[in-house]
């Protein structure tokens, strides 16, 4: 029976173990097959075609310039707008909210984490786009405004929450240190508080711009879809393409194998490797603070 | 070889030990724990009552070690061989912690959890496990009407002694306390003492008593450590009324610590 | 002076005041969304929620009579979901929270998990339906999309039950070892028991999370109309994210009751999920005796 035991505790140790590489295995799986089928586009595709501004995959166009500026001018008015916000929020939840306020507003900023993004897509088009189009006087209201601000909504909660837990972290001691001297609750936010927190508001930040850059449904359902090379100020009221969304739409009616399924797994390596630049600095942010944190407390 | 004396149920031997964060250190340790009768270890905090007390339980981390010398023999058996049955062994020398922590179970489970992880399902000799643990460490009268509420409900002094019978269930040879009643009040502690010297007639006790007081009231053999070594070890209770060396003087007398 | 000091106070006193209304002005505004997406769903879609919606299957393209087969769909992916990011997920947690040391390779572990948590939610598609549909030749069915759906569930479900299995005191571990439990032994008698509500919340949060993704099901199991519900785990299969993608965007002339009752039906799932989450943390907060 002792044998039994011990066999038994030996075999579960090492499923445990096994699981908890798991999660290596599942990264390095990805990146594997994001490669085997997206370098092969980089010999069929001459880079001048490839890092051209016409994508028009039909007649072998595939510009990716243009997607990748469109996923840029909307991530960009998305951050402009979900970090202000967000981090305003925080502040105001951590440092200034009454406790009934802050009960009422913490579980509605996770209820809108919680909220599938079709559903926000959803409204986009029905509602969100048509008011953009008379207010701006627009031929459609399908533009790269319309996903900036859609993408903000998405973004807020992660922004508010990790700028939150930043706040949350930064001892107590300081904000009385800053009253004593006669500050008052404003300033010290300001001067004191926001800035010993600044890694973790930083953090906030970067995931809400993760966050933004691999939103796909919304963008594909509001931003119309037009793969037009967004350099302008103007290009954010008009429509345009972004990565994710080519990926979204196009997949499902390319032959297994074609360049143009090569080019779209490129794409979306692109979006893989973008995506571990920005989870790996917000991460290295809060391994700095961390070990700083540690210095202050020994 | 040295093998133990009759009456000593665990003899070590050169005892040293060193943690890898340079914390508590034990210095060349030689000391014998006389069968059925209190052993206490007591000195100021950091001298490695308790390094001694988790080295001879194995409960150190190995990675936590950076050497580790000498030999502890339970009986005839060196403790610290790589080859010693880690389980078997934690059956046979029973530990008592400073902080009464019951495992979030009910009053019954938590006395028959070390027999049931040892494979034993049997309700009888559970149920009798439970009510003779219970006698010895005087907490049956007051709770055996309810062995089925959780553990947390008792009080601190109660949950204290549920530990002690925790450990009693599983019918040990050696029971090691580390200062047991530290955080209990007058009454309970003196409780805990009485059990303690019924309890002798049948196990070996190494206590950490967590005063001068306490050691002097209870040890039948003592120890006095001080900064990772053994200074004094007396058979009775000598050390307390005439040491022999200057620091348990001063120490006993309450000239520093 | 003092006149000046106090000026200077009074002007010190608006500048938070004018701040903190601004502050506040800022949160209504991010809480705006969700009260205006809630009461638009519950208004419009509440009228199309019936027994017939709810039970019936679609018919003339769509246009008329139920979704259950999306709603079997979206059920049966986050079962498939649960079978294989629960109990992968949980004993990472386990590695992680009682097995790990802090060295290289733990810190490798806990980066990769950062990035599988950040990879963006279509390239998840992709991978699935490279590995999973094609390579495995899973085809387009239950199977890819679950499993798909898993690996992107599973950095959630790992930190949150880790948070849960480190919440549980260091002493309960200790003491079960002293009186001769294996690891194991204390780990299934003590510490899971103990961290299980914490676990469940995050188990339910991943899956929340799961069942409301288009992008990751969009190559790898979602169809777009099916006549019969999906017999085995090799079909693919309706759901409800993807129906209202669908619905929204590739049918001309959609009824906009249809659509309205679909997301709420949606969010219902979802929110209903998110709710019973809290319920079990806010309980087992209140059980909480140590």
């Amino acid at each position: 029976m002792k044998a039994t035991a011990n066999i038994n505790e030996f075999i579960i140790t090492r499923l445990i173990k096994l699981s908890g590489y798991s999660a290596i295995l599942f990264v390095s799986l990805i990146f594997f097959f994001l490669i085997r089928e997206g370098v092969p586009t980089l010999a069929e595709v001459p880079l001048d075609v490839l890092f051209s501004s016409r994508w028009y995959p039909i007649e072998d166009y595939y510009g990716i310039v243009p997607l990748i500026s469109g996923s840029v001018i909307i991530t960009i008015g998305a951050t402009l707008i979900a970090v202000p916000m967000g981090v305003g929020t925080a502040v105001f939840i951590s440092e200034v909210a009454p406790r009934w306020a802050r009960e009422i507003l913490k579980p509605l900023v996770e209820l809108l984490g919680g909220l599938p993004s079709v559903v926000i897509g959803f409204l986009g088009i029905l509602s969100f786009t048509p008011a953009i189009r008379v207010a701006l006087n627009l031929p459609t209201g399908l533009t790269a405004l319309a996903g900036s601000l859609l993408l903000a909504i998405v973004a807020l909660p992660t922004v508010v929450s990790v700028a939150e837990d930043a706040l949350d972290t930064v001892p107590r001691s300081y904000r009385e240190g800053a009253w004593a001297l006669g500050a008052t609750q404003w300033q010290t936010i300001w001067r004191v508080t926001l800035p010993a927190a600044r890694s973790g508001v930083l953090t906030a930040v970067m995931l809400g711009i993760g966050r933004a850059i691999g939103e796909t449904i919304i963008v594909m359902m509001v931003t119309g879809n037009a793969p037009v090379l967004a350099n302008k100020i103007s290009s954010i009221i008009s429509p345009v393409r972004t990565m994710t969304a080519t990926i979204a739409a196009e997949m499902g009616e390319v032959a297994n194998g074609s360049v143009h399924y090569h080019t779209l797994f490129f794409i979306g390596m692109m979006l893989f490797i973008i995506s571990l630049i920005v989870n790996i600095t917000a991460s290295a942010v809060v391994f700095r603070s961390q070990k700083r944190a540690e210095k202050v407390l020994s | 070889m040295v093998t133990p004396a009759m009456t000593d149920k665990i003899k070590i031997e050169g005892f040293s030990l060193q943690y890898q964060d340079g914390t508590e250190t034990l210095r060349n340790v030689n000391l014998s724990i006389e069968k059925n009768a209190i052993t206490v270890l007591f000195g100021p905090a950091g001298g490695g009552k308790s390094s001694l007390l988790r080295s001879i339980n194995r409960l150190n981390d190995p990675e936590d070690i950076k050497q580790i010398d000498g030999h502890i023999f339970l009986d005839s058996e060196d403790i610290l061989s790589p080859k010693v049955d880690l389980i078997n062994l934690r059956r046979k020398i029973g530990m008592v912690f400073a902080r009464p922590v019951v495992l979030p179970l009910t009053i019954r489970k938590n006395i028959t959890y070390g027999l049931e992880v040892m494979g034993e399902h049997n309700k009888a000799r559970l149920d009798d496990a439970v009510e003779r643990s219970l006698r010895q460490a005087a907490l049956w009268e007051e709770i055996n009407h309810r062995l089925d509420d959780p553990a947390v409900a008792l009080s601190g002094g109660q949950q204290q002694r549920l530990c002690i019978a925790r450990t009693l269930a599983l019918e040990p040879d050696v029971i090691m306390l580390d200062e047991p009643t530290s955080g209990l009040d007058p009454i309970s502690t003196g409780k805990v003492e009485n059990s303690l010297q019924e309890l002798k007639k049948q196990y070996t006790i190494i206590l950490v008593p967590h005063s001068v007081q306490q050691a002097a009231r209870t040890a039948d053999n003592a120890a006095f450590f001080l900064q990772g070594e053994l200074i004094e070890f007396s058979r009775g209770k000598g050390i307390f009324t005439a040491p022999t060396v200057k620091k348990t003087e001063d120490y006993v007398t309450g000239r520093f610590g | 002076m003092a006149t000046r000091g106090g000026f200077f106070k009074f002007d010190r006193n608006n500048q938070q005041k004018l701040g903190f209304a601004l502050l506040s002005l800022v949160a209504l505004l991010t809480i705006l969304p969700i009260i205006v997406i809630l009461s638009m769903l519950v208004f419009k879609g509440g009228s199309a929620i019936s027994w017939e919606f709810i039970s019936g299957f679609p018919y003339d393209g769509m246009r008329e009579g139920g979704i259950l087969p999306a709603i079997i769909g979206t059920f049966y992916l986050t079962i498939g979901t649960a079978i294989f990011s629960v109990p992968l997920g949980v004993a990472s947690a386990i590695y992680l929270s009682e097995y790990a040391k802090d060295s290289l390779l733990t810190r490798i572990i806990r980066l990769a998990i950062i990035n599988l948590s950040g990879i963006p939610s279509v390239v998840y598609g992709l991978f699935g339906l490279g590995l999973f549909v094609l390579f495995l030749k899973f085809g387009t069915s239950i199977l890819s999309a679950s499993l798909t759906l898993s690996i992107m569930t599973l950095p959630v479900i790992i930190s949150t039950s880790e948070e849960a299995l480190r919440a549980v005191p260091q002493s309960f571990r200790t003491v079960s070892i002293s009186l001769g439990a294996t690891k194991w032994q204390t780990i299934r008698r003590i510490v899971l028991p103990e961290a299980l509500p914490g676990i469940i919340t995050g188990i339910i949060l991943g899956l929340e999370r799961a069942a409301g993704e288009t992008a990751p099901i969009l190559f790898t199991g979602a169809a777009f109309f099916l006549p019969n519900l999906p017999t085995t785990f090799f079909d693919a299969t309706m759901a409800l994210p993807y129906h209202l993608f669908v619905i929204s965007t590739q049918i001309p002339e959609m009824p906009i009751r249809i659509q309205f009752g679909t997301a709420l039906v949606l969010i219902t799932f979802v929110l209903g999920m998110n709710l019973l989450a809290t319920v079990v943390r806010s309980r087992a907060r209140a059980k909480r005796q140590w």
